[in-house]
This record gives structure tokens, sequence and C-alpha cells, in this order.
């Protein structure tokens, strides 16, 4: 099926989503849609998919207009997505969440889970699969939970099929595995589109690149083109893809971490029998597929971990155990990983939210009055010192740009005087200036001869900051490796195998 | 550049189990050993004389099983040493780093039962009426079970129903009204269905379509309700008698069954409304766990845009199950005015939609277990009428906070680990 977009415009508010955007993908197809992430991908899917509805524009399916009112007209249409946040039920099994919206019944209106087990087993033969039709979602892989998203399109016939950023949370093994099953998908006919900002995987796949940027399609590229041609597009200015940096100078001192584990309430251990050392001047980049502990290491680390057993000495100081105040006054800064919901106070001001965890004392409060000048001169400060792009220190936090947030977060937590950075995922969801400017003050503070940790998900971001990758898979340490490791061999330790004597350092 | 690793890839479609260690909470075993204590502490400080009968069939009851006499305080003290032998085992499992099985829990609390029972009937001139206790159970019961129900669905499709209480009330005023002008409880139980969807509605306009705190809408409803039952209670009924005047539904008994020993009659010889929640019950387990309905409640509830991305319109799934939630708590409603007494009086459910709405939370979100949970609260409201038939030393105001306490300590402490569907008490809306 040919699917055609004409014009499509979206606007919120003052905000214009999408800017006129005409899009062809014919059938035996893979267009890959490329664009930093807020450039209106994503918008644009969901107006496919009839979660939105466009305010121009039209859609077209074999060249006749379609009119979808709710995702239901759309998937009947023949349209079926695999979205970035799965849209799966976790407590449902995978035959339920297959079945789910277009449930077959017997006599009593006794739902017929046999017939969605056959379809699911049938659907998962045919590309090689194997999923079990009553294992309860929540309880699948993310990589396995995927593939039960791509069985839920097909199980409607979808004819043309959108990934959502599918490989956000796969392994670059998954991820290879996910790439055979879309030019399989193509091979049958199917129409695909590709949403991504990552470079490597377009070139691997695509037959046709189309480049979005704030929200307008600003080109088209082969896949012949270079990683730095598709960067450039994608930013619109030339982009420096590696990060400078020099050989460590290690100094005395430093961070060691002896036989941690954290555990939930449940008693799942999430970080499990961790150790390792990062000395005063080095970069340790503790990389992984997203969910295998790092963002509970780094919290533990942080001091927000509730149920921590084993040691973490920073300097010859005990930090197990101590309140979050004092890991704080111990000088561990942390950048979290969703600075929304741990990083700042979106309805907060810039100058606020600079000095959120300095409120127990001078300068910025004397006798529990606050500092109103000290405050608003620091920040100015700030602002300058990292090129945080806002109104004025008084607009709140919340309607400044995603990499402009993060800076926020930055240049507080490298304000005060640090013994240890922990740094998770820097730069998520962050434009690719702000990216090259966050990474330039993380090396600074490694300079500076403090121990950094940063948490990363992508290989990329990993292989530019470290002096040593340490990789994490289900809570445990597969292994400490140089940053020249090759990627093979990371990919792999990601999916929990641990590299060979040799490769060790 | 060194050779890449030839061991295999883990096949990434095998189930990740975390590994996981035991957490154990001392909660079990200290609240068992301080219930044991202070029961204890009661024996011997307030000993009491003579023997307890424990009667096991009312007069006329085809099989008259004899009654059981013991001594009441030596009772009381054997189960004293039993209970402390639970205690005792439930301090070991948790010293060994294992979990306290469940039975523990229900064998202590039925050890308990009976030696407090014992004792406060001990040297009674009238014996512990236990059929009846058991039936006047599953009649102060039937109101939370409906409500009860109508909890369940709310939360499952994800609407958090505080209001119960307002449809209970709702419930049993239409009922009695719609009763008395008619003549047919039939009429009161329809009318009370109708008024119980309608308390519904109100709360799904305000909490669906515009998307207010569903707490405060349905505490603010429950508030109306008994504003505006009271304000008509006490304007019309009141100087027209014959509109709060119904005719009750008589008991039927049901050939056979009702002759079981001790259970037969109180379960077996009531109203229909009584079999009719033998009915709803597994129904709506049916609905909610075999039908396409139920799956796409259950999905609504957990998971809205997933369940709109397949097509299911929310809002409308939010407004229907709501509308049958009402309808069965309204059922409930109506057992006050057309089962239980003839007439409404004010405030008449006294607080049962909130017991209704621990028996949810107490059951798990599932319409069985907290059917099971409704009952439990119905005993411990019933228990302070059969000790103040034996005369038992104990304040009968104390004892009228028993099935407030009971529900506290089960909703507080003992329930164990629950979850609640994901996305109970969220409006959803869409971006």
């Amino acid at each position: 099926m040919k699917l055609e977009l004409r014009g499509i415009t979206k606007r919120f508010g003052a905000l214009v989503a999408n800017d006129h955007i005409d899009l062809t993908v014919e059938p035996g197809e893979i267009h890959c849609l490329l664009g930093e992430n807020g450039a209106g991908k994503s918008t644009l899917m969901n107006v496919l998919y009839g979660l939105y509805q466009a305010d121009e524009g039209e859609i077209l399916l074999d060249d006749e207009v379609q009119h979808f009112a709710g995702p239901g007209d759309a998937m009947t249409a023949g349209i079926g997505m695999v979205h970035q946040h799965f849209m799966l039920i976790p407590v449902f099994t995978v035959a339920e969440n297959v079945m789910l919206g277009h449930e077959q019944t017997r006599a009593g209106g006794r739902l017929d889970l046999e017939s969605a087990r056959t379809r699911v087993r049938e659907i998962a033969d045919r590309f090689g699969f194997h999923v079990d039709p009553d294992a309860v979602v929540e309880d699948l892989p993310v990589g396995v939970q995927q593939r039960v998203e791509i069985i839920k399109a097909l199980s409607r016939d979808a004819k043309v099929l959108v990934f959502d950023e599918p490989t956000a949370v796969l392994t670059p093994q998954e991820t290879d595995e996910l790439m055979g099953i879309m030019r399989q998908l193509k091979e049958g006919g199917a129409a695909i589109v590709f949403i991504t900002h990552k470079l490597r995987e377009v070139r691997a796949v695509a037959d046709r690149i189309t480049v979005v940027r704030r929200g307008a399609i600003v080109g088209e590229a082969e896949p012949t083109a270079t990683d730095a041609q598709l960067a450039s597009l994608m930013v619109g200015r030339p982009v420096e893809l590696v990060v400078h940096k020099d050989a460590p100078r290690l100094a005395e001192g430093g961070l060691s971490v002896r036989n941690l584990q954290v555990t939930d309430a449940r008693g799942a251990v999430l970080v499990d029998d961790v150790s390792f050392e990062v000395p005063s001047g080095e970069i340790l980049v503790v990389a992984g597929v997203q969910g295998n502990g790092q963002t509970e290491l780094a919290e533990a680390l942080a001091g927000l971990q509730d149920r921590v057993t084993g040691s973490i000495r920073l300097d010859g100081t005990e930090l197990v155990g101590r309140t979050v105040r004092q890991v704080l006054d111990a000088g561990v800064g942390y950048v979290p990983e969703d600075r929304n919901e741990d990083g700042l106070v979106g309805s907060f001001t810039v100058a606020e939210n600079l000095v959120l965890d300095r409120t127990n004392g001078r300068p910025f409060v004397r006798a529990g009055a606050l500092q109103l000048r000290a405050r608003d001169a620091f920040a100015r400060e700030k602002v300058e010192e990292y090129d945080i792009r806002t109104q004025g220190i008084g607009s709140p936090v919340g309607r400044l740009s995603g990499g402009n947030q993060q800076k926020v977060v930055v240049a507080r937590e490298l304000s005060r005087d640090l013994r240890l950075l922990v740094a998770a995922q820097p730069t998520r969801g962050v434009d690719v200036g702000s990216i090259e400017f966050i990474h330039k003050r993380v090396v600074e503070t490694r300079d500076a001869g403090v121990p950094v940790i940063v948490v990363a998900t992508e290989l990329d971001e990993a292989v530019a900051l470290a002096d040593r990758i340490l990789v994490m898979y289900r809570g445990r340490v597969v292994g400490i490796v140089p940053s020249d490791t090759p990627r093979d061999v990371l990919g792999l330790m990601m999916a929990g195998v641990a590299p060979t004597e040799g490769e060790a350092a | 550049m060194s050779t890449t690793t030839a061991q295999p890839v883990p096949a990434p479609d095998e189930v990740v189990e975390p590994r996981l260690v035991t957490v154990v909470s001392r909660k079990v075993p200290v609240v068992l050993a301080v219930v044991t204590a202070l029961f204890a502490l009661l024996l011997a400080l307030r000993a009491r004389e003579g023997d307890a009968t424990f009667r096991l069939s009312s007069s006329g009851d085809l099989v008259a099983l004899p009654s059981i006499d013991v001594p009441g305080t030596a009772t009381g003290w054997v189960a004293v040493v039993l209970m402390a032998l639970l205690a005792a085992f439930a301090f070991l499992r948790v010293a060994g780093r294992r979990k306290v099985p469940g039975w523990v829990s229900a064998v202590f609390a039925v050890l308990f039962l009976v030696g407090f029972l014992a004792w406060a009937a001990a040297g009674s001139p009238n014996d512990v009426p236990l059929v009846r206790v058991i039936g006047g159970s599953v009649l102060l019961a039937v109101p939370i079970v409906f409500g009860a129900l109508g909890g369940v669905i709310g939360e499952r499709v994800g609407v958090v129903n505080i209001a119960i209480e307002g449809q209970l009330l709702a419930g049993a005023f239409c009922a009695a009204v719609a009763g008395s002008v008619t003549g047919s409880p039939w009429a009161g139980v329809v009318a009370a269905v109708v008024a119980g969807v309608l308390v519904s509605l109100v709360l799904g306009v305000f909490t669906i379509t515009y998307k207010v705190n569903q707490v405060i809408v349905g505490v603010v409803l429950n508030v109306l309700v008994i504003g505006v039952t009271s304000f008509l209670y006490s304007q019309v009924l009141v100087s027209n008698p014959e509109l709060n005047s119904t005719t009750r539904f008589s008991n039927v008994a049901i050939p056979g069954l009702s002759h079981i020993p001790v259970i037969g009659p109180s379960l077996f010889n009531q109203s229909l409304i009584v079999y009719l929640m033998y009915l709803v019950v597994p129904g709506v387990w049916y609905a909610l766990y075999r039908t396409r309905w139920g799956l796409r409640v259950r999905a609504v509830g957990e998971h809205p845009k997933a369940a709109d991305t397949v097509g299911i319109k929310v809002e409308r799934t939010r407004y229907l199950a709501l509308m049958v939630a009402g309808a069965i708590a309204g059922i409930g409603g109506a057992f006050y005015t057309v089962v239980s007494v003839s007439s409404f009086g004010k405030e008449m459910t006294a607080g049962a939609g909130f017991i209704a709405l621990a028996a949810v939370i107490f059951g798990k979100w599932d319409p069985v277990r907290a059917a099971l949970a409704a009952l439990l609260f119905g005993f411990a409201s019933n228990l302070e009428g059969a000790l103040s038939i034996v005369g038992a030393p104990v304040p009968s105001q104390f004892m009228l906070m028993l099935p407030y306490v009971v529900t506290l300590l089960a909703v507080a402490g003992l329930v164990g680990r629950s979850r609640a569907p994901a996305a109970t008490g969220q409006p959803y809306v869409k971006e």
C-alpha cells in the first residue's frame, strides 16, 4: 500500500510542530525520517495514526484521501505502528495484548484466547521469533516486548508500518535483528516508515531518507551520504562528532565501590555485587541497555536508593547509609537521568533551580531567609558561564528548551566544590549544540581532578567520553574495558557476554 | 584489534527473572505477638467463671445439632497458648528469612475469635447463637458486597469510586420511595439501580469528561447525596409516611440447601437480593476476566493510551463501566429499604460505602476477594450484636468500633503486597 502525506500542518498553540510536510512511502520501501529529538517526527506519525488531528493537509493511502478520527480508523485502513514507548498492557499476556481491540468471542461472550494464541504463533513463526503467547508482557525483555508490538501490528494486516525510534531500548545485536525483520517486512511488500535520530541505523537500512528539522522537511539524502553530511543536514550547521580530550592525568584518591547491592521493595536485585574504582581525573562510562541497573547504580551513588548494602568510599569516606544532604556535602554532584522528574522544578525560575541544593545555609540563606540578591547574582553569573538561553533568570525553567534545561542542571551540579560527578545520560533529549557543550564541561571536570561517572545508553556517547567503559547487564558488571574496545565486543557485552581475556583491561 | 568472542548470545526472548532476595516483613509476627499478649492480659485481669455454650442450630431446624459447652476461661487460655505458638512460628520463619504463610494469620484469627467468644460468653445464661451470627454477618455484608463490586469495576476501569456511599444511600432512598408508591419491592430495586447510575453519571461527567480530581468529586458527591436525601427525608418523607413504607422482599428458602446444618438457614433462607448477590459476584468475575468487555475495561484501567492506540474508546468504556458499577452499588442500596427494614432513615448507610472501599483494597481489586473481604467486615459488625446477647463485659460502644478497627488493620497491614490498576485515579488526557 502506498502512503502519501500532503501538506500536513499541526500546531500546538503558537508552536508549529509540523509545517506543511509532504512525504511519500512506496510499498516495499523503507523510508527513514531523520531528525533530532523534538524535530516533530513523532507528532507527524501521531497525526498519521489518528492520535492527533492535522490542522491542514491530507493523508492518502493508494491515492485515496483518508479521514482518521482515531487510531481505530487508521488501523482499519492498514496502518500499524510500533511505538517508541510500547503500547502494551504490562499485566496482560502476549495473546491478550495482541487480541485487544479486535477480540473474537465464543458462546457466552467468552474470549477466544485460543485463536489469539494461534495467531501469535503463526506470525511469530513467519519471522522466526520465539514468543510464548501466554507469557505476561512485563516479564519479557524489552526486545521481545517490541516483537509483541510488531506481532500486534501484523495481526491486523498492517500494510504500512511505522517504527517510532524503535532502537532506543535495544542492544546493538537486537538492533541488527530488528533491521533484519524490517527488511523481511519490506520484501513482503510493506511500506515502512522508520523514525530515528541515529545516523548509523539510517544508513544501514534506508532506501530513502527524509530529514526533518524544527517541524519542516529540510531535505532528502541518499543512504550513501556520510555521517557528517547527515548530521549537518539534521542540525543545520556543521557538527563536531568527536569529543576532544587529552589522556587522563590520574591523581590520588577517588571513588571505590565494593560489593554494592541495590534491591527494590519486592526484593528484586537491581544492582548485583558491583565493584569498581574510579581514580581522580578519570571518566568511567557505565554502558548498557536501559534497565540493566545503571539508573539504580547512579542513584545509589547519589544517596537516593534505600536498600543498599556494600560500600561506596569517596576519598576514604563511606557514603552508604548517609543522608542525601551528607552525600551532597561530601562533594557528590549528580545529573539525573530525567531532568523533568528529578532534576528541576518546572514552575520554579531559572535562579531558584540553580540554588535548589543550596538552601541549607549561607550564602543563599541566612537565618531562614532567602538571600535574593546573592542568589540572583549567582544565577546571572551561571547563565553567562553556561550560555543558558533564557529570557531572564526569572523565567520558569519549564519554558526553556531541553538543552537549556539540562545546562541549568549541569551548571547547578558543577558549581559546587565537587569530589565526584555522577551524570546519568547527561545528553538525553538535548540538541546537538548543547551536547557538545555538556561533553566539554564533563571533560573539564575530569581534568580538574574529579572522578567522573557517566551513564550512557548509546555506544557513540560511551566511546566518545570514556577513559574506561564498564558494561552492566542485569545488574551485574560484565566487564571493564578500555574505550578503544571494538564496538562489536561492547555490543556483545551489553547482551551479557563477557569479553575474552585479551580484551579485558 | 582482537578477534571477537565466539560465545553464543543469550536468546533474547527468554523471560527475565531478576534475582530475588527475600524481603521479610516483621509486621505479621509482631502483630500476632501483641494481640496474643493483650488477650492473655485480658484473661488474667478479668477471668470469668462458668461455661460458654455455642449453639449450632436454631429451633425449627430439621437437623438439630447439639450445643457445645466449654469452660470459658480455660478455653481462652488454650487459645492463648495456640496463638503464642503460631506467633513463635511466625518469628522463626522471619528469623530464617522466609515468608510467613497466609494460613498462619487466618488460623490465628479463628483461634482468637473462639477464645474471645468463650471468654465473653462464660457464665452467661444465653448461648452464643452461631447460626444467627453467621446469618447476620451475611445480611450486614450484602450492601458492602454490592458496593465493593461497584468499587472494583470502577477502579478496574481507572476511576476511583469514592462515591459508593452516595450510591448506596441514593439507592436506599429511591428504593424506599418507589417501593412505597408502587407497592412493589421490584420497582424499588429498579429505582435504586437508576439512582446508582445517576450518581455514577455525575461522577463520570466530572472525572472523565472534565478531568476533575476523582477523590474530590467522589467525596463531594457523598456529601451531596447525604444532604439531598436528608433534606427530602425531613421535608417530604416525614410528613408523608405513605411515601416511606415499602413492602419488603420475603425470605425464600431454597429446598435442600437451606437444611444444611449451621450454614444452611443463614445462607439459603434469604431474600431474592441475597441470591442475586450470589449470582452477581461470580458474574462480575466472569465479565471482568473472561469477556471482551472485561478485557477492554482492564486495559483502559491499566494503560488507557495503549487501549486508545488499538481503537478502544477510552472515555466511552469508562462511562459504561462506571454506570454498571453504579447499577450494582444501587442494588446494594435497595437492600436497606426493601429487605432490611421497610423505610428510609437519615444517613442509614452509616459508612458502609467506605467499608466497601476498604474491601476493594483488601480484596486486591478482585471481585471475589473483595466480596469475601466485605463478608469479613460484615462479620465484625455483627459480632457486636452477638456479644450483647450473651451479656459480654465489653462496652457496646467499643464493639461498635470493631468493624472499623478490622478495616483499618486489614487495609494498613495484613493485606500483603497488592497492586492497584496502574491508571486508576488518573484522567486520560490525549496530548
